[in-house]
């Protein structure tokens, strides 16, 4: 298994670590219930070293990058960021990726861990005009701090005004307790944060330095199962989940991030059509109505007829329930409809809610 | 190491104590650490006859759905309902929270079992 700089740093907090698409990562410290409540409350912090980081430099980069991404990069400004899926000519999904434009020549593309090679691989087979591309993946260590007091512990060892730092911004450079860091306002549970992305050499300093300024505030690490619950209770999309090689942005949910007007880009044909004429199937949101845990993969009917699948399940620690995505038929998705999530052979039932589950309070 | 005495016990982490001819079962120290949060439990049916080494219910923790086999062969006489309602027990008193209390229809089983010298072993063999 590949390990993260913070790998020791893991152990010696007591995490349990697992295989996680190869890497060697904590699933929990203490508790994921508790890592998922100290996040939602305060503030928490995830080794999110194991991500991929391509960067794709030249002339032609802004044309070269929206022919591959849904979303309009045209309209980025410098120091934005800007989530968006990548699409095979089918409307499949390649990965779902940020995009950190540091001028109109510059881009630092994140993507997911598991998807690094097959990202790399995808960009550089369509390279086209003045682009270079290179895999920094090795050249980043990446730590999440998360939570309603994520901006206060980190402004404890920050160089500069983190209040500039505007949802998805990023400060392509800027000192944390004397570290060169590049810090976004960005992350993966559905509270306020930021990801710091520093050289693997400085990751453990970043990380004890971190603890030690959240301590006032209760600061946790917080590991894999709690990453999960949190970007989960979001409706936060998680690839070979909600959107995959067989699963479009249209049918995860995810049209906002889908721009037609724009250059032509791969997928655009059946995307289109797909806004248009709507999708056959949907993803939604549902809660348990008998008593079970619905998990990824589990088939949903309704009556006897096979409706669709769990793409993600779980107890959710937030609102005390158990919950699921799926995706479904068209004609089940409306909110209020009724239908049996079939666990360990028994058809349990479950109702369809709005997504997302939890929405932070504060703004 | 938190084992507690007059327990037998199961190469599975199940802990067994028997009241006459009931032997309740539970899952230990060691079983709810490995799993973590304990979030659903499902219990067999009353009056359900059961064989030793047979899935006698499911315990669920936040990432992934356990077994739990019977050590013992009879019928189930009581669930623990209390755990339908805070399946976290498990995870904070293991050796109070029974999962189902079987009547024995053969007591020689018990002594398959481990005791608490052998189960504290057997621990620190898995590791």
């Amino acid at each position: 298994m590949k390990k993260t700089p913070l790998y020791d740093v893991h152990i010696k907090s007591g995490g349990k670590i697992i295989d996680f698409g190869g890497w060697a990562l904590p699933v929990q410290y203490s508790s994921i219930i508790q890592e998922h409540q100290a996040v939602r409350n305060g503030v928490g912090l995830f080794d999110v070293s194991h991500m991929g980081e391509i960067l794709i430099t030249g002339e032609n980069a802004p044309e070269y990058i929206d022919m591959l991404v849904t979303n309009d990069l045209s309209k980025m400004k410098d120091y934005q960021v800007m989530y968006s899926p990548l699409c095979y000519p089918d409307g499949g999904v390649v990965d779902d990726v940020l995009i950190y434009r540091f001028s109109g020549r510059k881009y630092l593309v994140v993507v997911n861990a598991v998807n690094i090679q097959k990202d790399f691989e995808w960009f550089r087979q369509h390279i086209q005009g003045d682009v270079q591309i290179r895999d920094l993946s090795d050249s980043y260590a990446q730590v999440a701090i998360q939570g309603p007091l994520a901006e206060k512990t980190l402004q404890k060892v920050a160089g500069d005004d983190l209040g500039k730092i505007g949802f998805y911004c990023f400060a392509p450079e800027m000192k944390i307790g004397g570290i060169d860091a590049m810090v976004s306002r960005t992350g993966y549970t559905g509270e306020d944060g930021f990801e710091i992305y520093v050289s693997p050499g400085e990751a453990t300093r970043l990380w004890d330095l971190l603890l030690e300024a959240g301590k006032e505030h209760g600061i946790v690490p917080a590991g894999l199962g709690a990453r999960d619950t949190l970007r989960f209770e979001a409706a936060l999309p998680l690839y070979g989940h909600e959107i995959s090689q067989d699963i479009s942005p249209i049918e995860a949910g995810l049209s906002k991030f889908v721009k037609l007007h724009k250059q032509d880009f791969i997928g655009r044909e059946v995307l289109a059509k797909q806004k248009e004429a709507g999708t056959s199937r949907k993803l939604v949101g549902f809660e348990m109505v008998d008593k079970g845990i619905p998990r990824s993969h589990y088939e949903i009917f309704s009556d006897d007829k096979r409706i669709g699948f769990v793409t993600s399940g779980s107890f959710s620690p937030s609102l005390g329930k158990n919950l699921g995505l799926a995706l479904v038929d068209k004609d089940c998705s409306e909110e209020g409809t009724e239908f049996n999530v079939v666990v360990r052979d028994r058809p349990l039932k479950a109702r369809v809610m709005r997504i997302p589950f939890y929405k932070k309070k504060y703004m | 190491m938190h084992v507690t005495k007059g327990l037998k016990y199961s190469k599975d982490h199940e802990w067994v104590r028997v009241e006459g001819n009931v032997a309740y079962v539970g899952i230990t120290n060691y079983a709810q650490l490995a799993l973590g949060d304990i979030v659903f439990v499902e219990l067999p049916k009353v009056g359900r006859l059961i064989k030793s080494g047979e899935v006698l219910g499911v315990v669920e923790s936040v990432k992934a759905a356990s077994d739990i086999y019977t050590p013992v062969s009879g019928k189930v006489v009581k669930v623990n309902e209390d755990l339908a309602e805070a399946p976290e027990e498990i995870n904070s008193q293991p050796y109070e929270s029974w999962i189902a209390a079987i009547e024995l229809s053969d007591a020689s089983e018990l002594e398959s079992l481990m005791d608490e010298e052998q189960y504290t072993h057997f621990c620190i063999k898995e590791g």
